[in-house]
């Protein structure tokens, strides 16, 4: 029986002719990742082992993104473990204020993840880097510690679900639009434990930036990761951001799917998911009048140069709404920069946005952006549960940079085309 | 761990990571200190009218969200004996049982008991009891690798006895 992309990476890993879903394994790492609040509790468990050190000084990456720079003391302290660790085993990928970027962005950027990796992340979007065809999957402090300490990890080898996207998507439509319907289609555990493997004609249409977005939230689905095949744009964007040598794995013919699904992108329109789950979507067309506080535009899912670009198209020459708080978070320094050299800071400074540094922020309800009672946000992160962004009162709207840059001008819930004519 | 015992506090579908432990907590890495805000988003009593053996009882994907190994390591420092569930979200599955945190998958238990009762939990053999109603269910025991695991109270007390 013919193997998935993602069980011929597992097997090659494994040291196997061949896996099947369901299998148990044992599999090498190329990389193990951690952030400032998964990593001290990693330590702390490496410490209770009986090991000397790391199993490989360069297969680590510990990424300071998620409090940081430090909202509070305990923050600092957990970063001060992290950097003291990092000097001690002389980490090769260590990212400190200066040089951090939020992980998931940080790392394809820096050519840390490439096609035919098996990653594993102390953090549940590490699934991202499905995008450049990698086996790449959410773990815990404990499961990093012992990935840091072994290079190993043990897997049950998923089964897969098949997306076929096919067709050209329409003028604003970008991977946020793409993956949020399709976590509306089949719930937050449509996925549980299987690989999501996309496939079809309407990949060669989506940028990586689309990409990375749409493997970054294949964890809401319940997905054990999501995956693309590796075509040109792939390789142009790891040739020209890694050294590493990369392997192209492709599924087979006759690989088993328990279910397919056939997505047509050209007929997608804007799509928000609603409080307080990322299933709970509606088309812009279905919104109603939602009268909103604040707007973030940013995050491991939608805080790369295409987000921005976009984002900046629409508020180019606007104003945001008398009131209306909206926070703009380039999610690496080169994204950052870059983005300042194209103009795009002094677009958003001058439409009344404000713009951070990188970090994870307010995403998860850290800082930078906390929200009040009953106050409601429009935001290109990844997931909006009860009290995820502030008070168990507050609402997020989860939606695409181009939606939410529309909302920005409108101060409500609002599809581009109803600000960009 | 080869039972639990306890009486039942009960959710529904979807009990995600940030209800079970908030992220402005994950300041904290001691389990002491997170126990006393487990549950606190979706039931602020929890921690105030739970002892120690309780077990959680819940439908659909429990845990889902973050990787936060805080999120098991709440409830296990809480004093929850056993967390039952009609299914788990992957990695807050892989998380309990690497921490030591008894779970257990049985959709009729987690349709069937009802907040307060008081139920037990074989491990050895995969049977829930409910007390107060005297139902029995057939819960997924685990395979061995994972009950050593277990047994010894986490994946690094595991690896340190091979």
């Amino acid at each position: 029986m013919g193997m998935t992309m993602t069980q011929k990476i597992l097997a090659a890993h494994a040291g196997l002719p061949s896996v099947s879903a369901g299998q148990l394994i044992e599999a090498d790492l190329d990389l193990v990742l951690g952030n400032d609040i998964t990593s001290p509790v990693a330590i702390h468990e490496m410490d209770k082992m009986k090991v000397d050190g790391v199993f490989n000084k360069d297969k680590i990456a510990l990424v300071l993104d998620h409090f940081v720079p430090n909202k509070d003391i305990k923050s600092a302290q957990h970063c001060k473990c992290v950097r003291e660790f990092a000097c001690r085993h002389d980490i090769t990928n260590y990212f400190d204020v200066g040089e951090m970027g939020i992980e998931h962005a940080l790392l394809p950027e820096k050519g840390l993840t490439v096609a035919g990796d098996v990653i594993i992340g102390a953090d549940s979007h590490t699934c991202t880097y499905g995008a450049l065809g990698a086996f790449s999957t959410g773990v815990g402090s404990t499961d990093m510690a012992a990935g840091m300490a072994t290079g190993k990890a043990w897997f049950k080898v998923p089964s897969a679900i098949k997306f076929n996207l096919t067709g050209k998507p329409a003028k604003w439509i970008s991977g946020k639009d793409i993956i949020l319907h399709i976590i509306g289609m089949i719930g937050v555990d449509g996925a549980l434990y299987k690989s999501m493997e996309f496939v079809g004609d309407g990949i060669q249409y989506l940028t990586m930036d689309d990409r990375f977005t749409i493997a970054n939230m294949a964890i809401e689905a319940g997905g054990k990761n999501g995956i693309f095949p590796v075509d040109d744009l792939a390789k142009k964007y790891m040739e020209e951001h890694s050294k590493r040598p990369y392997v192209v794995y492709e599924a087979d013919e006759d690989a088993e799917y328990e279910e397919e699904y056939t997505i047509d992108l050209s007929a997608l329109k804007p799509t928000v998911a609603f409080p307080h789950l990322p299933e709970n979507t509606k088309t812009i067309d279905e919104v109603g009048d939602l009268k909103i506080d604040q707007v973030v535009i940013g995050s491991c899912t939608n805080g790369r140069m295409d987000d921005l670009r976009i984002a900046a198209s629409i508020l180019k020459g606007r104003k945001v709404a008398k009131g209306l708080r909206v926070i703009v978070i380039p999610a690496t320094q080169k994204i950052y920069l870059d983005a300042m050299e194209e103009g795009l800071l002094k677009i958003f400074i001058e439409a009344g946005a404000v713009v951070s540094t990188p970090t994870c922020g307010p995403c998860l309800g850290g800082y930078m952006g906390i929200l009040a009672e009953h106050e409601r946000c429009v935001s290109t992160t990844n997931r909006n549960f009860v009290g995820r962004m502030g008070h168990v009162e507050s609402e997020i709207y989860l939606a695409s940079p181009a939606v939410a840059a529309a909302s920005a001008i409108t101060g409500k819930l609002s599809g581009p085309e109803e600000v960009v004519s | 761990m080869k039972a639990a015992k306890g009486h039942v506090f009960k959710y529904g579908d979807n009990v995600d990571t940030d209800v079970i432990i908030p992220a402005r907590y994950l300041n904290s890495s001691d389990p002491k200190e997170l126990a006393t805000h487990c549950m606190e988003d979706i039931d602020a009593d929890f921690v105030k009218k739970m002892t120690e053996g309780d077990i959680i009882v819940a439908n659909k994907n429990f845990g889902c969200g973050s990787s936060r190994e805080h999120a098991p390591l709440a409830i296990k420092a809480a004093g929850v004996s056993c967390v039952i569930a009609e299914t788990f979200a992957r990695i807050f599955y892989r998380n309990a049982i690497n921490i030591g945190l008894p779970i257990i998958e049985c959709p009729e238990a987690a349709a069937a008991i009802n907040a307060g009762d008081e139920v037990e939990v074989n491990f050895d053999n995969g049977v829930i009891t409910d007390i107060t109603t005297g139902k029995t269910f057939q819960g997924q025991a685990f395979p061995p690798f994972m009950q050593k695991i277990i047994d010894c109270e986490g994946l690094v007390n595991y690896i340190n006895q091979k």
